[in-house]
C-alpha cells in the first residue's frame, strides 16, 4: 500500500539531504523573514516593558514591607517553573490563540528575574553608604533616587539582560499558538521539512539575543561609567 | 465553570487512563526520557567540570556556557536535532541531553572554584593530597551548588520534553500539541495541567534531595534568597529557593 503523499515527500527530502540553507529562498522571502523578526522584537519588547512595570512596584513593596517579599518571590517562582508551552496552553481557553496569551506567558517569566534582581540590587547597597547619605541630610526619597538606585542599577540591568535574552528564546515557543515571530519560521520549517527556514529562524534568534544583550551592556557602560571597571557580567 | 467541568470529565474518563495515549503511559514516557537525558548529561558533564573547578582552569568557558545556552532557544535545539537525526525519540533525547549540559557544567565548576582558598589551604596543611581535598572537603562544600545545577537542568528538561511532541515523540506534550491541532482545548488544558504538576514536583523532589544530602554544617551558608541573577551568580542560586531555570 503506497504511503500518503505528504509522508513520502518528507521521507524523500530527508533522504536526499536537503541543504541546510537555500540562499535563493532567503532572498525571495526577505519580507517574510523581516516581518517575523519585527514581530519577534515587538513581542519581546512588550513583555519586558510590561514585566518591568509590574516588577518595579512589587519589588519596592517587597522592600518596604519585608513580609511581602517571600510571597511575591514564591508566587513568581511557581510561575517560572511552569513550562512555557504548558502556561500558554492553560491560557488558551480564556484568551484564545492570540498575542495577549503569548504576552501573559512571556511577562510571567520576566517577573521573577526582574523582581529578584531589583530587590537584591537595592538590598546590596552597603549600610554605611546609606548612613552617610542620611548623615548628609538626604531625605529618604532623595536618598533613594540619588544614592540607592544608582548603586543598585548594575544588578537591575543584569536582571533586565537576562530577562531580555530569556524572553527572546521563549518567544519562539509561542509559535505553537500561532504567534512567535522567528519561532513561526522554525515551526514552519519543521512541518514542511524545509531546513532553510529552521536555520534562518534559529540563527536570527541567537543573533537577536546576542545583539540585544550587547546593546544593554553598551547602555550600561555609557549611562553608568562607574561600572566600567571590574566585571559586569 | 463549564470548561473546568469538561476538564474534570476528561480526567475521569476511563479511556484516558489506558493504552499508549493514556495518562500513566505518557507520564511514564515523560519521566523516563527526562531522567535519561539528565542522567546522561550528569555522567558526561559533572565529573570533568568538578575537576576543572578544583584546578580552577577554563573558568570563563565553564561560566559563559550557561549565558550562551540561554541565548539559544530550546525549541530551536529540538527542531535542529530533528533535522539532523530525523523525528522520534532520538532527536528528543539528544536535544534534552544537550540542553541539560550548560547548567551542570557551570554549577559544578563554580561550586568547586568558589570553595575558599583558606579551606583548601587548611586541607593541604593537614596533609591531604589534592585528590583527598577535592573528594572530602571541596566536593561536600560544592554539593549545594552542584545540586542546584541538577535542579535547573531537570526542570528545563522536563519543560522541553513537552515540546518534543512537535518532533513526533510522546510524553505529556502530546496532549497539548494534538489538542491544539484538533482545537480540543479541554485536552490541551488537561495536558498543560499535568505538565505543570510534573514540573513543580520535579522542583520539589530535587529540593528535598538537596536538603537531605547537603551537610547540615553547610546549610546556613545558602539561606540568602536574594542573591541576584548576575552571570554565574544566577546559577549559584538559580532563582528563589523553590526554583530552577527554564524552558
Amino acid at each position: 500500500m503506497p504511503a500518503p503523499a505528504a509522508l513520502t515527500h518528507a521521507t524523500v527530502l530527508a533522504q536526499t539531504s536537503e541543504p541546510w540553507i537555500r540562499w535563493d529562498w532567503v532572498s525571495s522571502h526577505t519580507d517574510q523573514i523581516l516581518t517575523a523578526l519585527r514581530e519577534h522584537v515587538i513581542l519581546t519588547l512588550i513583555a519586558v516593558v510590561v514585566g518591568l512595570l509590574i516588577s518595579i512596584p512589587l519589588a519596592l513593596l517587597a522592600r518596604r514591607w519585608h513580609w511581602f517579599e517571600a510571597p511575591v518571590l514564591s508566587a513568581t517562582g511557581i510561575l517560572y517553573t511552569i513550562p512555557s508551552i504548558a502556561l500558554l496552553a492553560l491560557l488558551v481557553p480564556w484568551t484564545g490563540l492570540t498575542r495577549t496569551t503569548a504576552e501573559i506567558a512571556l511577562v510571567s517569566y520576566t517577573l521573577l528575574i526582574l523582581i529578584r534582581n531589583i530587590v537584591a540590587g537595592l538590598a546590596g547597597v552597603p549600610a554605611d553608604v546609606r548612613e552617610a547619605a542620611e548623615g548628609m541630610g538626604y531625605t529618604s526619597t532623595r536618598q533613594f533616587g540619588r544614592v540607592e538606585l544608582p548603586l543598585a542599577l548594575p544588578v537591575i540591568i543584569a536582571g533586565i539582560r537576562i530577562a531580555v535574552v530569556t524572553t527572546i528564546g521563549l518567544v519562539t515557543v509561542t509559535a505553537v499558538i500561532g504567534q512567535g515571530g522567528l519561532g513561526q519560521l522554525i515551526l514552519d520549517g519543521l512541518i514542511r521539512d524545509f531546513r532553510t527556514e529552521v536555520v534562518v529562524g534559529s540563527v536570527l534568534c541567537v543573533a537577536l539575543a546576542t545583539i540585544a544583550d550587547l546593546t544593554l551592556v553598551a547602555i550600561q557602560r555609557i549611562a553608568m561609567p562607574w561600572t566600567r571597571r571590574g566585571r559586569t557580567t | 465553570m463549564n470548561f473546568l467541568g469538561d476538564v474534570v470529565a476528561w480526567f475521569t474518563t476511563a479511556s484516558h487512563w489506558q493504552g499508549t495515549n493514556g495518562i500513566p503511559h505518557r507520564m511514564f514516557e515523560h519521566v523516563v526520557m527526562s531522567a535519561a537525558a539528565v542522567g546522561a548529561a550528569i555522567i558526561v558533564a559533572v565529573p570533568p567540570s568538578l575537576v576543572l573547578g578544583h584546578l580552577r582552569k577554563f573558568g570563563s568557558v565553564a561560566i559563559n556556557i550557561t549565558n550562551a545556552g540561554r541565548a539559544i532557544p530550546s525549541f530551536a535545539v529540538l527542531v535542529l536535532a530533528a533535522q539532523i537525526i530525523g523525528i522520534g525519540a532520538e532527536p528528543a533525547f539528544i536535544a534534552l541531553f544537550v540542553l541539560a549540559i550548560p547548567p551542570l557544567v557551570t554549577n559544578s565548576y563554580v561550586g568547586m572554584a568558589d570553595v575558599e582558598s583558606e579551606i583548601r589551604e587548611s586541607a593541604q596543611g593537614m596533609g591531604m593530597t589534592g585528590w583527598q581535598s577535592m573528594w572530602r572537603i571541596e566536593l561536600p562544600m560544592a554539593l549545594p551548588v552542584v545540586l542546584a545545577g541538577v535542579r535547573t537542568a531537570a526542570v528545563q528538561v522536563v519543560a522541553t520534553a513537552t515540546l518534543a511532541a512537535l518532533v513526533a515523540w510522546g510524553g505529556l506534550g502530546r496532549y497539548i500539541i494534538d489538542g491544539l491541532a484538533q482545537r480540543d482545548f479541554v485536552q490541551v488544558f488537561a495536558g498543560a495541567f499535568l505538565v505543570a504538576v510534573l514540573s513543580v514536583l520535579t522542583e520539589l523532589v530535587l529540593a528535598l534531595v538537596q536538603r537531605f544530602t547537603v551537610s547540615t554544617g553547610l546549610t546556613h551558608r545558602h539561606k540568602d534568597k536574594n542573591e541576584p541573577f548576575v552571570g554565574a551568580a544566577t546559577v549559584v542560586e538559580p532563582i528563589s529557593v523553590t526554583q530552577g531555570e527554564m524552558h
